[in-house]
């Protein structure tokens, strides 16, 4: 399993509190449309904890690891 | 539409809109790009601006004046209120009328505006920034202009592509929440603060009156703080303690950069404004009007660089917002991380102090006089903001 950082997107007001504190550019805010662009996320956690309506938060990529379960 | 202007200006706020104003009067061609269907939606702000601040700008009007403020109130954390006359006069904006206003004052002097026109990229020529890529209604499109104003906010990623440090430690990043809510019975013409750790540690809890027993209620904590509990849960629990009749009509959150100015808000064809440039009163957390003051010199600055031909000159916004209020935002925040860290007792115990004046004694160069007495450090800059000019 992968740490990975989820947005819950129905819960998401689109503020950018979280774009502003990436320092890796990772998250992509359009009209209503938010995403973290997976490949650039540190998981550093900086957007989970300036989040003030608790949005974001941290999960487990389940399907991760299991191309090597052979 | 043309294919070429001189000036874009990415973000129809405040900020963006001044800067759009101030330069199309001087005769540029400027467009105004918005992400949002709506400029000036939604709201992320408390609204609470000085009426003087304004007047610099625009001309005060009705229809975007939601109260007027005298007085300011504060509470300690053992509930000891402080009222405070307010030297001028504050005012409670209805920033969905306000920012419509700003920027319908920037296309009366020729400034093209396109909403829901969301940027997603720059484009650059000889190492400048030349212009911009956006997608509106699904397609992509370029543009090129001279300078490039990013008016977009605390989520700024305009100065990022344009090679500024616009990142905010997650520490320095007020989380805000605030709902407009219904049956909130207090007196409509004073702002009230909380202060300690019940209501908003390393923050304050604002109610902000409107007219009809509406008020906007918020507060901000720093990421440090919401790291162990969110904004949110603080404030649903201030209302269901002392509000608990209320309705709420809307709900807003957002990041409040409570920092000085970033080190660098101008590069070689792109100029920074507003929250982009991290011009809030750290402090306070305020940024309307220093945002539209940021704007001004900015717009102002463009257009004189484009009139005369040498773009260099752009790099003279810096120097002049720095002169204006930079310099006096750093001292701010040195105040700010002074007071944002006394304990509830250091609170409770200035109010006590405060209390006990008679009412004409009550000033906001008291309270700061009371704060620097817990914190000597503090002295030399609350006597730099309350005695010079």
């Amino acid at each position: 399993m992968v740490l990975l950082i989820e947005i819950i997107p129905d819960k998401c007001d689109f503020c950018g509190c979280c774009v502003g504190v990436c320092p890796e550019d990772a998250i992509e805010l359009k009209e209503a449309e938010i995403k973290i662009i997976e490949e650039l996320c540190t998981n550093c956690s900086k957007c989970v904890w300036s989040c003030p309506i608790e949005v974001l938060k941290f999960n487990f990529d389940k399907t991760a690891g299991k191309k090597n379960e052979k | 539409m043309k294919n070429e202007y001189d000036i874009i200006v990415v973000g129809a706020g405040p900020a963006g809109s001044i800067a759009a104003k101030y330069a199309s009067e001087k005769g540029v061609s400027v467009l105004m790009l918005e992400k949002d269907r709506d400029v000036g939606y939604p709201v992320r702000c408390g609204e609470a601006v000085s009426l003087a601040g304004v007047e610099e700008f625009v001309k005060p009007d009705p229809k975007w004046i939601a109260s007027e403020i005298t007085k300011f109130s504060f509470i300690s954390p053992d509930k000891t209120e402080v009222l405070i006359p307010f030297e001028g006069k504050g005012i409670i904006l209805e920033r969905k009328i306000f920012d419509y206003e700003l920027a319908n004052s920037a296309a009366k002097n020729g400034t093209e505006i396109i909403t829901r026109a969301y940027v997603n990229g720059l484009l650059f020529e000889n190492n400048s920034v030349a212009g911009v890529k956006y997608e509106f209604r699904g397609k992509q499109y370029q543009i090129k202009s001279k300078i490039v104003i990013g008016a977009d906010g605390v989520e700024s990623r305009v100065g990022r592509w344009g090679g500024l440090k616009t990142f905010s430690d997650f520490r320095d990043m007020e989380s805000g929440v605030q709902i407009t809510a219904a049956n909130i019975n207090v007196d409509p013409n004073t702002c009230y603060f909380y202060w300690g750790s019940e209501y908003a540690p390393q923050g304050y809890l604002w109610i902000f009156p409107k007219s009809n027993g509406l008020a906007n209620v918020g507060l901000a904590i720093t990421g440090d703080i919401g790291k162990k509990r969110s904004a949110i849960s603080y404030l649903n629990d201030f209302m269901n303690n002392y509000f608990p009749n209320a309705s709420v009509l809307s709900s807003v959150a957002g990041g409040i950069p409570f920092t000085p100015t970033l080190e660098k808000i101008v590069n070689p064809g792109i100029m920074l404004v507003g929250d982009a440039a991290r011009q809030i009163n750290p402090l306070s957390g305020g940024g309307i009007i220093s945002g539209m003051i940021g704007g001004s010199i900015a717009g102002k600055v463009a257009a004189d660089a484009i009139i005369s031909n040498e773009l260099s000159k752009i790099y003279e916004y810096e120097k002049l917002w720095h002169d204006r209020l930079g310099k006096r935002h750093e001292m701010f925040n040195r105040i700010k991380n002074g007071i944002y860290k006394f304990s509830d007792e250091k609170y409770d115990q200035i109010a006590h102090s405060l209390v006990g004046l008679p009412d004409e004694k009550r000033s906001l160069g008291n309270v700061a006089k009371r704060a620097v007495i817990n914190n000597p450090s503090l002295l030399i800059d609350v006597a730099k903001v309350f005695f010079s000019k």
